[in-house]
C-alpha cells in the first residue's frame, strides 16, 4: 500500500455508485451519495460504503472480514478492480470523487453485486483439490521446505474474482477460457509435490481455449489484491504442456 | 414464494436433505465432508460463499500433539494445558476427546492437501503458542501449534472447501436461515431459509441439522470478528427455547490493531515478539514471570489493560500497547508472518520488521455457546437434567462442548472446529444408518418460525438496524469489557431491556426481494441482540472472577459456588448452574489449583 495522505484533506467525499435493483429498475444508473469522513480517521473504501449504506439502506454490496482475506468485496474502484476493505480512500479518491462499479464482465445481480457463477464454474473445472493415488500414510505426507515453497504465491488466492473480471479474454469467453484465478489454482496443484494427477490436469487444459486464450497482458497481476501472479502460473503450465507435447 | 411477502406455512415449498449444515466455516465444512463422503445427500447452507466464512481469518495455527517439533510430545500435556487454560470449567471428557483425536484430524487435513509450513525433515512445522507446556506444566514452554505461515485459517478453510467439492457436497451458497422449525415434542425437523439472490423461500427438512454458524463478536463495538459474525445460531437456539452455556465468557485477544481491531496473531509472540509499554518496558515479565508474553490470553489482556489504566499506555492518549517484532529480523518476520506484515502496513501503517505494531485487547472469541455433548448433539435442561434435543447438532464456535471453559488457548479453536465437526458427522452418519424418525411439524409449528420475518415485512415504522446496533455495541463495549463490575453491568442490562421491544419491532424500509442486504442485517441484528442480552445477564450473575470473566467487585475465583457452567434461557431470562465434567475416560481428572503462568 502506498503512503497515506492526511485525511483532513478528504472530509466530504462524493461516492458515485452503480445502482441497479432488478425488482424496480429497468436499467442501471449512477447515484451520488455524499459522506462525511471523520477527520484524522483512516478509512477504507469499505468504511465509506458502510457510511453510505447508513444514508441509503437499500445500497447493496458484499462484505465480510474487512481485512482483505475473505475476498467478498471485490469491485471496480475508480476504474480498477480491487478489494474495498483494503483500499484506503486517500489512495482511491480522485478529485474528491470515488466511482464504484461492480466488477466488469459478469452479470450484475444488484448494485455492486455480481453473479459469480461463471467464475466458480471455471474454478471447478480445474479440479481444485489434491489428487493422490498412493495409499494414505498414517501421519502427514512428507513435503520438504523447498517443495512447500513452490506453493507460496499460489495458495494465498482468496477467490475474490478481481483478476478474472479484469481480463478481456475472460470477458469474451467466460465459459471456455478458464481465467487467471482458475489457472492459478490449476498450477497450485500441478506444482504441489504431493499431487499425482499432473498428466490428467494437463490433458484437461490442452485445447485452444482453456489456457491458450491468455494473451499475457497481465491485467490480472496489476489488480490482484494479494499481489499474486497468475500470468506467471499460466506461463508455467504452458511450458509444461509444450515440453510434454514435444 | 418470495421473501418479501407475508408468508403462511401452507404456501411454503419444501426441500429435503439427509443432513443439513448451517454455516460454511471450518466446523460446518468438516461435518458436511464426513456426511458427503458417506454418500448422504448433504447440503451446506451458508449466508456467504463458504471461503468467505470467518475461519478464513484465523492466523497462527492449530494446536495439536502431532509430535513433529517434539517426538516426545503427549496429547495429555495438551489436555492439561487446555484444562488449566479453561480455568477448570472446561469439560474434561470433551477436552480429552479433542486432544487425543486431534492428531488424526490434523493429519486428515494434510491428506486433503492443506499447505502446512514444513520442517527440514518434511514434517508439519509447529510453533510455540500461549499457555503451552511440556510435562503437565513442569517441562517449560511447548511448541505445539501447527501452521501454514500465518494464514492457517485461510489454508484450512480453502482445503475443506476443495475436499467438499471433491466429495460432491451440495452448497446452498448465499442462503439465509431465519429460524429452526420444531415439532410438538420440541425436536428439530428443519429450517426456514431463503436464497438471498432470488428471494425464494423454503421449508428445508432434514433428520440432522448442524448449527455451525460461528461466533457473534459483533455484539461489541471493537472486535477482530468479521461483519458476518452475528450469532445467528445462538439467536435461533434461544428463540427455539434452548439454552446457552457460559455465554458470559468472551475472549479479548491481546493484540488487535489499535483503532481498527484487526487481529495480529499470537504467533508473533510465539516467534519471539513481545509487548512493551510507553517506557519501552517488557511488562509481561512482571505479570507472568515464567511464561511472560506467552501466558494465556486472559492474563495478557488484563495485564495490558492494567498498564493502560495505570498510565503506561503508548501514544498521545496513552491508550494502547506496542508489539515488538523488529528484533527478529526481516527474514523471520517476512517468512513466518507474511500476513501480519501485510495487515500492519495496511491498517497501522507500520512495517513490523522495522517498527512495533500498536495493539489493544480486542473482543475475539465466544467461549460459550449452545451446550452439546462430544457427539455434537445439542443438550438442553429438562427438570434439571441433561436432555438431548433430537435432530439438532452444533459444532465450532457456536457450540459449547465445552473445551474452552472460561478461556480458550490460542490454536485450540481450529482444532475444536475440525475435531467436533468431524465428530458430529461421524455420529450423524451412524444414527441415520440406524434410522430415526421424528414426528412432523404442524403448520402452526412452521408459522412460529416465520414470525420475525413476517413482522419485518409488515413493519411500517420503528427503529432501524444501524441505530439499534450502535446502541447495543457501545453498551457492550462500555459495560461488559475486559473488567466488569455490578453497577455498570446493571445499567447495561437495563439499557438492553429497554431496547428489546424496538429490536423485536424493527422497521425495514427496504422491502425489495433480490439480494436485499438490509433485510439480512435486520435479521442478524435480532440474533446479535439475543447474544448480547444473554451475555449481559449471565455476566452479572457469575459473581466471581474466572478466566476471561474478570470482576472488580469479585476479584477471586470462587470454586465453592462457581466451579460450574452457567446455563441461560431467554424465555425466563434465568441463569442456572450445571456441573462441569471431571470424568475423562483414560486419564485422571485434573483438579483445580491456583492458576499462574
Amino acid at each position: 500500500m502506498s503512503t497515506t495522505i492526511p485525511l483532513e484533506e478528504v472530509k466530504n467525499v462524493t461516492l458515485s455508485i452503480y445502482r441497479f435493483d432488478p425488482g424496480k429498475d429497468k436499467k442501471a444508473y449512477m447515484q451520488d451519495i455524499e459522506i462525511e469522513v471523520p477527520a484524522n480517521k483512516d478509512l477504507m473504501v469499505l468504511d465509506a460504503l458502510l457510511l453510505a449504506k447508513k444514508k441509503e439502506t437499500s445500497l447493496s454490496f458484499r462484505r465480510s472480514c474487512g481485512e482483505g482475506v475473505c475476498g467478498s468485496d471485490g469491485m471496480n474502484i475508480n476504474g480498477k478492480n480491487g478489494l474495498a476493505c483494503v483500499t484506503p480512500l486517500s489512495e482511491a479518491v480522485k478529485r474528491n470523487k470515488l466511482v464504484l462499479k461492480p466488477m466488469p464482465g459478469l452479470p450484475v445481480v444488484r448494485d455492486l453485486i455480481v453473479d459469480m457463477k461463471q467464475f466458480f464454474d471455471q474454478l471447478e473445472k480445474v479440479k481444485p483439490y489434491l489428487i493422490t493415488k498412493d495409499e494414505t500414510p498414517e501421519q502427514e505426507r512428507k513435503q520438504f521446505p523447498e517443495e512447500r515453497e513452490k506453493l507460496d504465491g499460489l495458495y494465498e488466492c482468496i477467490l475474490c474474482g478481481c483478476c478474472s473480471t479484469a481480463c478481456p479474454s475472460f470477458w469474451w469467453n467466460p465459459d471456455k477460457f478458464l481465467g487467471p484465478a482458475a489457472l492459478l489454482q490449476s498450477w497450485r496443484f500441478i506444482t504441489d509435490s504431493r499431487d499425482q494427477a499432473t498428466e490428467e490436469r494437463l490433458d484437461d487444459l490442452d485445447d485452444a481455449f482453456s489456457l491458450y486464450r491468455c494473451h499475457g497482458i497481465m491485467n490480472c497481476v496489476s489488480v490482484c489484491p494479494k499481489e499474486l501472479n497468475p500470468t506467471e502460473a499460466i506461463s508455467n503450465i504452458r511450458k509444461k504442456l509444450i515440453n510434454r507435447n514435444n | 414464494m418470495k421473501v418479501d411477502e407475508i408468508i403462511k406455512a401452507q404456501d411454503l415449498p419444501i426441500r429435503d436433505f439427509d443432513g443439513i449444515i448451517i454455516g460454511g466455516g471450518g466446523s460446518g465444512m468438516r461435518a458436511s465432508l464426513q456426511l458427503a463422503e458417506s454418500g448422504l445427500n448433504t447440503a451446506v447452507i451458508s449466508k456467504v460463499f463458504p471461503t468467505r466464512s470467518h475461519t478464513v481469518s484465523a492466523q497462527g495455527g492449530i494446536t495439536c500433539a502431532i509430535q513433529s517439533d517434539d517426538p516426545e510430545d503427549d496429547w495429555r500435556w495438551h489436555m492439561f494445558d487446555t484444562v488449566k487454560g479453561s480455568d477448570y470449567i472446561g469439560d474434561q471428557d470433551a477436552i480429552e476427546y479433542m486432544c487425543s483425536e486431534g492428531p488424526k484430524a490434523v493429519f486428515e487435513l494434510e491428506h486433503m492437501g492443506m499447505p502446512f509450513s514444513r520442517t527440514e525433515e518434511g514434517r508439519i512445522y509447529q510453533r510455540p503458542f500461549g499457555g503451552q507446556s511440556k510435562d503437565y506444566g513442569k517441562g517449560g514452554q511447548a511448541c505445539r501449534t501447527a501452521c501454514a505461515a500465518d494464514r492457517t485459517g485461510h489454508s484450512l478453510l480453502h482445503t475443506l472447501y476443495q475436499a467438499n467439492l471433491k466429495a460432491g457436497t451440495n452448497f446452498l451458497n448465499e442462503w439465509f436461515v431465519i429460524d429452526l422449525v420444531l415439532n410438538s415434542s420440541k425436536e428439530v425437523t428443519g429450517v426456514i431459509a431463503f436464497e438471498i439472490e432470488s428471494g425464494e423461500i423454503f421449508y428445508i427438512r432434514s433428520k440432522a441439522i448442524v448449527l455451525a454458524t460461528g461466533g457473534a463478536g459483533r455484539i461489541y463495538a471493537s472486535t477482530t470478528n468479521a461483519l458476518i459474525n452475528s450469532g445467528d445460531g445462538i439467536g435461533m437456539a434461544l428463540r427455539a427455547g434452548l439454552p446457552v452455556q457460559d455465554i458470559e465468557m468472551w475472549q479479548f485477544h491481546p493484540t488487535g490493531i489499535y483503532g481498527h481491531g484487526t487481529l495480529v496473531t499470537e504467533g508473533c509472540r510465539g516467534e519471539g515478539g513481545y509487548l512493551i509499554n510507553k517506557d519501552g518496558e517488557r511488562f509481561m515479565e512482571r505479570y507472568a514471570p515464567n511464561t511472560k508474553d506467552l501466558a494465556s490470553r486472559d492474563v495478557v489482556s488484563r495485564a495490558m489493560a492494567q498498564e493502560i489504566l495505570e498510565g503506561r499506555g503508548c501514544g498521545p492518549h496513552e491508550d494502547h500497547i506496542k508489539l515488538r517484532l523488529d528484533h527478529l529480523g526481516p527474514d523471520v518476520v517476512h517468512k513466518r508472518l507474511p500476513g501480519i506484515t501485510e495487515l500492519s502496513k495496511t491498517f497501522a501503517h507500520v512495517d513490523p520488521a522495522v517498527e512495533p505494531i500498536p495493539v489493544v485487547p480486542t473482543c475475539h472469541y465466544m467461549m460459550g455457546g449452545i451446550p452439546t455433548n462430544i457427539n455434537g448433539q445439542v443438550v438442553t435442561l429438562k427438570e434439571g437434567k441433561d436432555s438431548v434435543v433430537n435432530g439438532l447438532y452444533a459444532a465450532g464456535e457456536v457450540a459449547c462442548v465445552s473445551v474452552h471453559g472460561s478461556n480458550r488457548l490460542g490454536g485450540n479453536s481450529l482444532l475444536d472446529l475440525v475435531v467436533f465437526g468431524r465428530a458430529a458427522g461421524i455420529y450423524i452418519e451412524e444414527s441415520l444408518k440406524q434410522g430415526s424418525s421424528l414426528s412432523p411439524s404442524s403448520k402452526e409449528d412452521i408459522d412460529q418460525a416465520l414470525i420475525r420475518l413476517n413482522k419485518l415485512n409488515a413493519s411500517k415504522e420503528g427503529k432501524e438496524t444501524a441505530e439499534l446496533k450502535k446502541q447495543m455495541q457501545d453498551n457492550m463495549q462500555s459495560n461488559f469489557g475486559v473488567f466488569r463490575r455490578e453497577d455498570l453491568m446493571e445499567k447495561g442490562i437495563e439499557d438492553l431491556g429497554n431496547s428489546r421491544e424496538a429490536v423485536e419491532n424493527m422497521y425495514l424500509s427496504d422491502k425489495s426481494v433480490s439480494f436485499n442486504t438490509a433485510r439480512i442485517e435486520a435479521l442478524e441484528m435480532q440474533n446479535l441482540f439475543e447474544v448480547a442480552e444473554a451475555t449481559a445477564i449471565t455476566a452479572n450473575e457469575r459473581k466471581e472472577s474466572r478466566g476471561a470473566h474478570a470482576r472488580d467487585d469479585y476479584p477471586e475465583r470462587d470454586d465453592d459456588n462457581w466451579l460450574k457452567h452457567s446455563i441461560y434461557f431467554s424465555s425466563t431470562k434465568s441463569v442456572s448452574k450445571k456441573d462441569v465434567n471431571f470424568r475423562p475416560t483414560t486419564v485422571q481428572a485434573f483438579q483445580p489449583t491456583e492458576r499462574s503462568y
